[in-house]
């Protein structure tokens, strides 16, 4: 990592113990990590290697066993509308339309209600679901609905934005196409992103540092670098010889035939 | 299609149990003050409306209804979203409901009266807590049904107490809250009739208890059947209610948008 100025997001030795019947279950261990802000980050790995406890944690939802996170140098304790969570399952609320689900973060910013209304229509706007506004979540297929959950977590302005294999549920192309559009957001927002996933290809397309994560206990193995520029191209020899080095940091090169599986 | 096969249904359910019941007549064991001809019933129900009778004694009923049923739905739900909420308060409080409501509202009817007297209050008591007990607990148990993930995302956006309970606990467990509402409607109205029975002077209870004074057996007879009727409608009302929130509240999965 480059040193120099103080990194915006930084994870200090952290380790995350869940105790149940008194069976103690080392979710991460060890874990450093530093961020720079505007980065896009990818968290990878298999299930069990902890890659969403360390998001959960770095968003305050939990709570550290061991060691410390701080963010823009302040100790995390719990999350913050400038800190925003995208999930697998979305998390709107059903009973509220496209607009609805965009105004709920910005109803606690104590914006008057044309300017909630205003800036909620600007980033449906920019999600491309105008014409859907006064629908409800069950009546939008899956990547309409992790779009409107993208709407509602840009529009409060956040300067950290996490998303936790928002795209899982998602069919291949209708992934790749949300992986377009995460690009092209990311880049006119100038967001710092954390992405988690398991999908090796998603992360080399979007990340500047993918993190390889390993389980058994979970872990931070590594961290590579993709230096290519945007937009990028799956299909590049570039693109692909990252694809090779990450296949390899999870010691799966020579073995490529076997399926990676979860 | 099927709608007009359940009606025809219907009417072949009803047509059965009228032709039993002429047939019990017919047998001549029975003696017409004991048990009425379905044509003496008919007359009877024909001269309660007519003299309007039915129509002044419902609105007695439906008023003290509403009054009792929307004030246990009020009360139910604030409580059952605050207890609900705070389940260490719950713990403290379960024990106390779970030995106040197997008792029938009927059995405070001496303590009602003393309290609050006679006239529309008691029955208006009785209903509140026939309805009280099944919205409270079917509130509280769906508090605990609510998906934790609209709680992590009403953290994460920074939505602060009484509105997490307002925006979005009471609408996430609306649709459970609506199962307790339907039955404690139905327990409810069983409630009103025998409230109004044991201390009203108006209401469907107290025809029945007017028309046994009098002899009037037909009278009974159709007294109960409009009391069964006006239920069978209060029951269609709220389902209509519940399909229109199961609508507002995205649950049911009709055609899609797109």
């Amino acid at each position: 990592m480059k040193g120099g100025s103080e990194m915006y997001i930084q994870v200090k030795n952290v380790s995350k113990i869940y105790t149940q019947n008194t069976v103690n279950a080392k979710a991460l261990e060890g874990a450093n990590l530093e961020i720079r802000q505007g980065e896009f980050i990818c968290l990878l790995g298999p299930s069990g290697c902890g890659k969403t406890t360390l998001l959960n944690l770095i968003a305050g939802f939990e709570k550290p066993t061991v060691g410390e996170i701080l963010l823009d140098g302040q100790i995390v304790n719990e999350p913050s509308i400038k800190y925003v969570t995208i999930f697998q399952n979305y998390g709107l609320l059903p009973w509220r339309t496209v607009q609805g689900n965009v105004e709920l973060g910005l109803e606690s910013l104590g914006y008057d209600k044309a300017k909630i209304r205003k800036i909620a229509e600007e980033y449906i706007e920019l999600v491309g679901l105008s014409l859907f506004k006064k629908h409800h979540p069950y009546q939008l297929s899956g990547g309409m609905q992790q779009r409107v959950a993208i709407a509602r977590a840009l529009a409060v302005d956040p300067d950290i934005i996490f998303m936790d294999e928002p795209f899982g549920a998602l069919d291949a192309m209708t992934r790749m196409k949300m992986q377009d559009e995460i690009s092209g957001i990311w880049e006119k927002k100038k967001k710092t992103i954390l992405f988690v996933t398991h999908d090796i290809d998603e992360s080399v397309f979007l990340a500047d540092r993918i993190v390889i994560m390993t389980p058994h206990p979970g872990k931070i193995k590594s961290i590579v670098n993709v230096p290519l520029s945007r937009k990028r191209d799956r299909t590049h020899p570039d693109f692909l010889a990252i694809r090779d080095k990450v296949f390899a940091e999870f010691e799966m090169k020579e073995k490529n035939k076997i399926e990676y599986y979860i | 299609m099927s709608r007009l096969k359940k009606l025809i249904n219907t009417i072949i359910g009803l047509l059965l149990l009228i032709a039993l019941w002429q047939g019990i007549v017919l047998t001549g064991k029975y003696d017409s003050s004991l048990l009425p001809s379905p044509l003496k019933v008919l007359e009877a129900m024909g001269e309660l409306i007519e003299n309007g009778t039915l129509l002044t004694h419902i609105r007695v009923s439906l008023y003290r209804f509403s009054a009792g049923y929307l004030c246990a739905v009020a009360a139910g739900i604030v409580f059952g979203l605050i207890l609900g909420w705070f389940n260490k308060l719950w713990g403290i409080i379960d024990p106390i409901i779970q030995v106040l409501r197997p008792i029938s509202p009927i059995a405070w009817f001496p303590f009602i009266v003393l309290w609050f007297g006679i006239g529309d209050t008691p029955a208006i008591v009785i209903i509140f807590i026939a309805a009280f007990f099944p919205v409270l607990l079917s509130t509280v148990s769906a508090v605990s049904k609510v998906d934790q993930i609209y709680l992590k995302v009403a953290k994460n956006f920074g939505i602060k107490q009484p509105h997490i309970l307002t925006k979005i606990v009471f609408p996430a467990a609306f649709p459970y809250i609506a199962t307790g509402l339907h039955l404690a409607l139905g327990s409810a109205w069983v409630f009103l009739v025998a409230g109004e029975m044991v201390g009203a002077q108006s209401g469907l209870g107290y025809l029945i208890i007017d028309a046994r004074n009098n002899i009037r057996p037909d009278l009974v007879l159709a007294g109960i059947i409009f009391i069964g009727i006006s239920g069978l409608l209060l029951d269609r009302l709220i389902r209509l209610l519940e399909h229109w929130i199961g609508k507002n509240w995205g649950i049911v999965p009709n055609e899609r948008g797109l």
